[in-house]
């Protein structure tokens, strides 16, 4: 079932378990806790050097690293795919460091580590789901000040950060950017998705599992606890509005999922497919939620 | 707490007493005590470093005089000292019931941000969440301020600097202030452009009976707009009185001076 995970995993001898001392783990979850205790707050953290580049997970890795435990299974996804770059390198990064098990489905995941998607298949209490988070704070567009977002976060001025969503529909008709939407975490913090379209936007509310976000560059963490509620900034007469392509996957024919969109060749063929891989190819093996190889029937 | 209950003018909306700051050696202003009624257009003139921008920021609550308070009555009639409060609360005061004016359009206002925005700002920021009113409200002050209103939805970048003026006077009066501080409005502006301004100001400031305290150098400004004045000088008070009174028959030699400098064409 699972080809990502190699049946015995090597590991790397010489390092501590999940990278991270002991020490710096203790300081990650304190953080973490604190995150908790305030959800959508911004905590700061002393993030450390990484063995990979800003903007590719040094954050998510620290959280991750904090929370791992010998019996957890890992996974990790790049826009919804286990297979990209980033997803596959940070995968046999924790193999490599722990030696816990990995895969690639969500169901048996303790912990996901994602870049950019929240999974199609609803998560369940005691999994736990990490964001890798380029830029945390929502209000950077509006005020470049650090000293004066603080300020705006601890006095929740918040209404500023509606022009963002008033010059979109005052140049386009309507909320026109698809992913990073802000929302206002348990009605009181405003916090950034972390660059998820926002189609999945509706399911960071109330969600059974965990939520933590980590930026490494800016060194914060923030998080959303279980059943949270979580609600997308808008107008009155311009409500939220999660966006999703029309049509359906090519693949796996479901109707519901996020789509991508493949150039097939120069001419303009295209086709669109799942951007979540597991969930896909789950439906395809006629074991996924919902009408299986509707599209492939019918071609 | 003297200081609040023993204000004697019952219609003063703001009033400062004995504010003195000074940087270091250097001198802000000195026991400066002012008071601004309701609806009341207040000219502050001096020469430049004369501590008039001092005075302003400490009636605004951006700095904390050395010494002084500064007693502002809000819309439930209870005066409050502007430095008592916590900076929320006086961050909300000047969100919902002060507008500022800066000489430099650009210091209050987005650049790459439409005009509609501009105005609108300070309608979201007091928790308006619709947007076909905030920019039914932005057009109706365009049209006001004597903007194209067509042009609602074009960047300020693309807005000369007399009308980034009038923009930020727009973006000021839209949440119907009570009290506005402006800071050489017409400064940099060519002449007529200028007059432009001072026709428009001067007839909306008497139509929405906002207070206003302006500081400038140019007296010609504060004949058209000021209903008093108060003329400073090494950041001292040195006359004071209604705008023509100090203007014709100036008491003090440097108000003498100054009145005497202005240029005649």
């Amino acid at each position: 079932m699972n080809r990502i995970s190699p049946s015995k995993p090597v590991v790397w001898t010489g390092y501590n378990f999940a990278y991270l001392d002991e020490q710096t783990k203790r300081m990650v979850r304190r953080a973490l806790l604190k995150a908790l205790a305030i959800p959508g707050y911004q905590v700061a953290f002393g993030g450390r050097e990484m063995p990979l580049a800003y903007g590719w997970g040094t954050g998510a890795i620290q959280v991750t690293a904090s929370i791992i435990g010998p019996r957890d299974r890992l996974k990790v996804i790049d826009q919804g795919s286990d297979d990209a770059t980033n997803a596959a390198s940070i995968r046999r990064f924790f193999r490599s460091v722990t030696g816990v098990e990995t895969t690639a489905s969500a169901l048996d995941a303790t912990i996901v580590q994602t870049r950019h998607r929240i999974p199609e298949t609803p998560l369940r209490e005691n999994q736990v789901l990490v964001y890798q988070v380029p830029s945390p704070e929502p209000l950077r567009k509006i005020e470049p000040r650090e000293s004066e977002t603080r300020k705006m976060h601890a006095y929740a001025e918040y209404g500023p950060m509606l022009l963002t969503l008033y010059e979109d529909i005052a140049r386009y008709g309507r909320v026109a950017s698809a992913y990073n939407c802000p929302v206002i975490v348990n009605e009181r913090y405003l916090a950034s998705p972390s660059p998820i379209p926002k189609f999945d936007n509706p399911k960071l509310s109330h969600s059974p599992a965990i939520q933590l976000f980590g930026a490494g560059r800016e060194k914060r963490i923030y998080a959303i606890p279980p059943y949270t509620s979580v609600r997308s900034l808008d107008f009155e007469d311009f409500p939220f509005e999660p966006s999703r392509p029309d049509g359906r996957c090519s693949l796996c024919g479901s109707e519901t999922s996020y789509l991508e969109e493949v150039i097939m060749d120069d001419v303009g063929g295209r086709m669109f497919v799942c951007s979540d891989t597991d969930y896909c190819r789950r439906r395809r093996e006629g074991k996924g939620e919902g009408p299986v190889r509707a599209a492939r029937a019918k071609a | 707490m003297d200081a609040i209950s023993n204000s004697a003018s019952r219609t003063a909306l703001l009033e400062a007493s004995g504010v003195s700051k000074s940087y270091g050696a250097r001198i802000g202003c000195i026991d400066v005590s002012v008071t601004v009624g309701a609806g009341e257009v207040l000219g502050v003139v001096g020469e430049s470093g004369s501590g008039k921008s001092t005075l302003m920021k400490c009636l605004s609550g951006q700095i904390v005089p050395d010494k002084g308070a500064v007693i502002y009555r809000g819309n439930d009639r209870k005066p409050v000292d502007v430095f008592s409060l916590s900076e929320m609360e006086r961050r909300r005061l000047r969100r919902t019931d002060w507008g500022f004016v800066h000489q430099n359009p650009l210091d209050g206002l987005h650049i790459n941000v439409s005009a509609g925005g501009n105005v609108g700002e300070a309608l979201m920021s007091r928790g308006v969440r619709n947007y076909g009113s905030i920019r039914a409200s932005a057009q109706d002050w365009l049209e006001r301020l004597e903007i194209d209103p067509s042009r609602v939805d074009d960047r300020a970048r693309s807005f000369s600097g007399g009308m980034l003026q009038r923009l930020q006077v727009a973006r000021n009066l839209v949440a119907a202030p009570r009290l506005v501080f402006m800071d050489e409005p017409t400064g940099g502006l060519d002449a007529s452009v200028q007059a432009r301004l001072l026709d428009v100001l001067r007839t909306l400031v008497r139509e929405l009976a906002v207070a206003v305290i302006i500081v400038t150098h140019d007296l010609a400004v504060v004949r058209l707009l000021a209903d008093r004045l108060i003329v400073m000088h090494r950041g001292r008070v040195i006359e004071e009185g209604l705008t023509d009174q100090v203007l014709d028959d100036p008491h003090e030699p440097y108000t003498q001076l100054l009145v005497s400098s202005v240029l005649q064409i």
